[in-house]
């Protein structure tokens, strides 16, 4: 019951999406303006997806939690993290009454947003310019062929997508004019291109193999 | 000739602090002087503004804003700068996201760029806001967009406002272009492109931009700006430079800066392993 | 959109917590571990808020009440559905919930299967069916050649269900070196895409915190 049952509302549910892609006449395609099992799943599943954004939150809290509890060094910050989660919801939920939309320019809820979360999110991504500079200059050694060849690609594509590529290089090779810039876009355009190509069927087919697995029920860790 | 190899070695052995503050320096110089540089577009952003430039006035472009504030200065510019292109050839925006973090950022371009040209909200563009269900909302709104999306973001019937009064599904949408800082794009192209026909342009952050080729190559898109390079060549195709364009000089001088630091490390490592050869 | 005292102090506010960040870089702080779980919680509230604003109210709450007859009530089958997610957060009868989860990894299965082959798999195959040979001289297709060798290489280099041996072997290296080439590519765009933000936010402490030095 407990498994059987989940493994049952798996495979139906995957498998009417795949048959309205063939068949997609009611009952899986709609008909005239009565929603076929696709579109009625589509709907059911738009509403559902919501809530599993929240799953991992309950989690957070215990954690943080436990640590106030226990008094441990860190409980201060724990404090802060809780406290911000309600400040937080509290300031939405005002903005949401008071001007019905907690997205409204001005509202108590964008000054959050705009003042408090964004720089927040924004500078914590800004950090990684500097550990870029340091990684690469710590870790890219040209070691063998393939390092070699890696960073001579990276060099190309850094110099040729900035304007001081521009005129570094201005010859002319068998007929063709040769510049920075070109040859970083020959090699995003071709070698680069093909890769991404070979990568992306590679994910596809592998995407294709574990969704047929979770649909005939073989894969299950979705249940623990 | 030792002390040389000496001063060769230490090149490899920089403490890190100094590499940031070096970093910091050479991007604060330059924004400082605010430089603002006229740049060549390349190929793929030519083509997704010329194509932009062949709609028709009245056309409806569906903006999907598929980032959040951690890649805003890449995308930010470039919505900037669409938006424009889009309101002065009097084609109809309608503005939808699936990253809800993203929303308010796009919402803000699309309201100040939009008084700009002085267009009027449910006539000339339109915001619908967020669905949860990334792939399920891009196959539904094949069908109907009002099965997804019923009302706006400000609870207004569709049916009510002009600009989405013809528009059922994309049939109805000339283009869809997409600001992507995760994987959101390919979802667009896999269900609106191949399964419903829906023509794409792709604004991307500098990450994923190299893995979008395939789809541009396949013609499963119709261009790619890719990362803040991407949104300062739409900025000078405009004809409006602005934070992309200021962004270049900066750009330039620390990709120079990480690959002098690349081949400093280089140059300490082959020093170094030269030195513990001919000790052993 | 803010009064000139609410906006100065927000500046002030947003630079603060910038600055905070930043300090990461000489080392851990506690300015830094505040910021850090401020910008957790809040992160954490805003999902829970965009759930109300954006699933619930307009899609269960507000469809109940616009619409009528069998399409008002077949959305207690969804609102039911929700509830069991929810029952994760009870531990005696968080099994409930698989039945809604099921439901939802077998939609995305099933969306996942029809979207990768015929949105990636097949447009991606007949973008690689490119002319090799033709009326044009050699050079003309030495970018087909070089596109078809790249995407073959690479699909066999991460092809271990047999030894790499011999001409195989081959095969894979060719791969490699091609891997090593788009890698490089996509490194030398990361740090486009790294410095970008870092731009931003420097712009930020430059011409709006510091605006009084900077115009």
């Amino acid at each position: 019951m407990k498994r059987e049952v989940p493994l049952i509302i798996t495979f139906l549910s995957g498998i009417i999406i795949i048959i309205a892609f063939f068949i997609p006449l009611y009952p899986f395609g709609s008909y005239k303006n009565f929603p076929g099992l696709q579109d009625r799943f589509l709907q059911w599943y738009n509403i559902l997806l919501g809530f599993t954004l929240i799953l991992g939150i309950d989690t957070l809290i215990a954690y943080h939690w436990k640590k106030i509890k226990e008094g441990s060094k860190d409980a201060p910050y724990s404090i802060a993290l809780i406290v911000s989660i309600f400040i937080t919801l509290a300031v939405g939920i005002f903005s949401w009454v008071k001007y019905g939309d907690p997205f409204k320019a001005g509202s108590p809820f964008m000054f959050y947003y705009d003042y408090i979360f964004v720089p927040l999110q924004s500078t914590m991504f800004a950090l990684l310019a500097f550990f870029i500079a340091s990684a690469a200059y710590r870790a890219f050694r040209a070691r063998n062929l393939e390092a070699t060849l890696l960073l001579i690609a990276a060099a190309f594509v850094m110099i040729g997508r900035v304007p001081a590529g521009d005129n570094i290089l201005n010859i002319y090779l068998f007929g063709y004019h040769i510049t920075l810039p070109k040859i970083a876009a020959w090699i995003l355009d071709t070698p680069n291109m093909a890769v991404q190509r070979g990568i992306l069927i590679g994910v596809a087919l592998g995407g294709i193999a574990m969704s047929l697995r979770i649909i005939l029920g073989i894969e299950k860790t979705y249940l623990s | 000739m030792k002390k040389i190899y000496d001063i060769l070695e230490f090149l490899g052995k920089i403490d890190r602090r100094w590499i940031f503050l070096f970093v910091f320096v050479f991007t604060t110089l330059p924004l400082a002087l605010k430089f603002k540089v006229r740049v060549t577009p390349t190929e793929e952003v030519k083509i997704a503004f010329n194509y932009i430039e062949n709609l028709k006035e009245g056309d409806r472009v569906l903006i999907s804003i598929d980032y959040d504030p951690a890649s805003m200065p890449e995308l930010q510019p470039m919505l900037y700068a669409i938006l424009r292109h889009l309101f002065r050839k009097n084609l109809k925006v309608i503005m939808m996201g699936h990253w809800p973090l993203g929303l308010p950022l796009g919402k803000t371009a699309l309201e100040e760029v939009a008084k700009e040209y002085n267009k009027k909200y449910g006539e000339d563009y339109v915001f619908l806001g967020f669905r949860p269900g990334g792939s399920a909302v891009m196959v539904a709104m094949g069908s109907e967009i009002r099965n997804v999306f019923a009302a706006d973001q400000y609870g207004t019937p569709l049916d009510s406002l002009p600009v989405m009064r013809d528009v059922h599904n994309y049939d109805d949408i000339a283009l869809l272009i997409g600001l992507e800082a995760g994987s959101t794009g390919d979802f667009w192209v896999q269900f609106a492109n191949a399964r419903f026909g829906q023509e794409i342009i792709l604004g991307c952050t500098a990450v994923i931009a190299p893995n979008l080729y395939p789809y541009y190559q396949a013609g499963q898109i119709r261009g790619i700006i890719g990362g803040l390079r991407g949104a300062a060549d739409y900025e000078n195709l405009v004809g409006k430079l602005g934070t992309g364009s200021i962004g270049m000089w900066v750009q330039s001088a620390i990709h120079i800066l990480i690959i002098i630091f690349i081949i400093f490390g280089n140059v300490g490592y082959f020093v170094l392993r030269r030195r513990r050869k001919r000790s052993v | 959109m803010y009064s000139g005292f609410l906006h100065a102090f927000g500046v002030w506010l947003a630079a603060f917590f910038t600055l905070s960040i930043f300090s990461f870089l000489y080392k851990d702080n506690p300015f830094y571990k505040f910021a850090e779980h401020i910008y957790v919680g809040s992160s954490a509230a805003y999902w829970i808020l965009y759930l109300f604003v954006f699933d619930v109210k307009p899609l269960l709450w507000d469809a109940f009440f616009r619409n009528t007859g069998f399409e008002k009530w077949i959305l207690i089958v969804p609102f039911a559905l929700s509830l069991m997610m929810l029952t994760r957060f009870i531990p005696n009868i968080s099994w409930i919930s698989r039945y809604a989860i099921a439901f939802v990894v077998g939609i995305g299965a099933g969306l996942a299967i029809t979207g990768s082959i015929q949105g990636i798999l097949i447009p991606q195959l007949k973008g690689t069916l490119v002319p090799l040979f033709g009326k044009e001289n050699f050079w003309h297709y030495v970018n087909n050649w070089i596109l078809v060798a790249g995407v073959l290489t690479t699909l066999f280099y991460f092809y271990f269900s047999i030894h790499h041996r011999g001409i195989l072997r081959g095969l894979a290296k060719t791969g490699i070196i091609f891997i090593m080439i788009a890698f490089g590519a996509a490194f030398g765009y990361t740090v486009m895409a790294r410095v970008s933000l870092l731009i931003g936010r420097i712009h930020f402490l430059l011409f709006e915190w510091l605006s009084f030095i900077f115009h």
